[in-house]
């Protein structure tokens, strides 16, 4: 492998990092996926039950008329932090033995720019990500339209990703 | 029990739960917990267009589109087999000023007089819905996260970019529900 190939496969994975990602090296046939399933599945139970996927809740969040979501968001945050703190310090291996990998976040502008334009969406649809695909679990089928402007969204970011300012 | 399950979840069960899913992911098989990604590996896998930001392997990360379907089951689950009884309870102050603008239905989890497939052609309709999803899908990339991959995943691994990604969702939000809303609601 000529050097100029080493930099462009490190490259590519620097880009690939900046979303978060299967840090995994054991290649797995497709049913091993079917445990991530299960696990969308409990945290979309959690998501609905909490209503946390409701456009009131986050209303009443941005509007500081309610605990709820800061309680929740809060809540996650801290249990995470102490979870990936265990892992860190007893260097805890995955199921499969490998190491647990943590890739750290990239700065750029677009962490400030791109912020503040989901801010806005966040308050307008009442949805992050996650949200969208329990709603439309939910029954509100006209979110497959919202869901496949995020996804229209996205692609449109790939698309002008050299021109925008990062 | 399941009587109890029916109820709306206070936020301690649900904070608990959602921060376990970071190690839960991590140990089961070394995955980041991270949810707008789905959005990119969707774009690799149907639209890559021989775009750069969309040329890599994504069968690698298919698990992240597993989990999503998972999150869209889970939602059928909660909304049609423990189904919460009740109406919505929302808080006095913000069912007040949504009346003032127009926002009729407080029964759902969403107000279906906007989000709606018979408002999805009026004005509003359309930037709730239209508009609104495209600023998710377009602002969570160019920022590299959404909620979960920032504000829970990042933040839970001391980054600071994810700390500057929250300040800024938080930030826009606030924007977005005192200053522009009132308007939107209004069209």
């Amino acid at each position: 492998m000529t050097t100029e190939n080493t930099k462009t496969i490190e490259n590519d994975e620097f880009e690939l990092k900046a979303t978060c990602i299967n840090n995994s090296e054991i290649k797995k046939p497709w049913t091993a996926n079917l445990v991530y399933a299960f696990m969308g599945m409990l945290f979309g139970i959690v998501f609905v039950k909490a209503e946390i996927v409701s456009w009131f809740r986050i209303q009443e969040m941005f509007r500081f008329e309610s605990f709820h979501m800061y309680g929740v968001i809060g809540t996650a945050v801290v249990v995470g932090m102490i979870s990936v703190f265990i892992i860190k310090k007893y260097k805890l291996k995955t199921l499969d033995g490998e190491q647990v990998v943590l890739t750290p976040k990239t700065y750029n502008k677009g962490v400030i720019i791109g912020g503040l334009i989901f801010g806005l969406g966040w308050a307008i649809t009442g949805a992050c990500p996650g949200p969208l695909f329990a709603q439309i679990g939910s029954g509100y089928t006209v979110i497959i339209v919202t869901f496949l402007s995020a996804v229209t969204g996205t692609w449109v970011y790939g698309y002008f990703q050299d021109k925008l300012p990062h | 029990m399941l009587e109890l399950l029916k109820q709306p979840w206070p936020w301690y069960v649900a904070g608990v739960l959602i921060g376990l899913t970071v190690p839960a992911l991590l140990l089961i098989g070394n995955k980041s917990f991270g949810i707008s990604s789905s959005l990119r590996h969707i774009c690799a896998a149907c639209i890559p267009a021989n775009i750069k930001f969309f040329k890599y392997d994504w069968k690698k990360e298919s698990w992240n589109l597993f989990f999503v379907g998972g999150v869209a089951i889970g939602g059928v689950i909660a909304s049609f087999v423990l189904t919460n009884p009740n109406p919505m309870v929302i808080a006095e102050g913000t069912k007040e000023a949504l009346a003032a603008h127009n926002v009729k239905d407080f029964e759902h989890l969403l107000p279906t007089d906007i989000f709606s497939w018979n408002s999805l052609l009026t004005l509003r309709g359309f930037i709730f819905m239209v508009v609104g999803g495209f600023m998710v899908g377009f602002g969570t990339r160019y920022a590299g996260g959404c909620t979960s991959g920032h504000a829970i995943m990042g933040l839970s691994n001391l980054q600071l970019p994810s700390l500057i990604a929250t300040c800024c969702f938080m930030a826009g939000g606030f924007i977005m529900t005192w200053l522009i809303l009132p308007f939107l609601l209004n069209l």
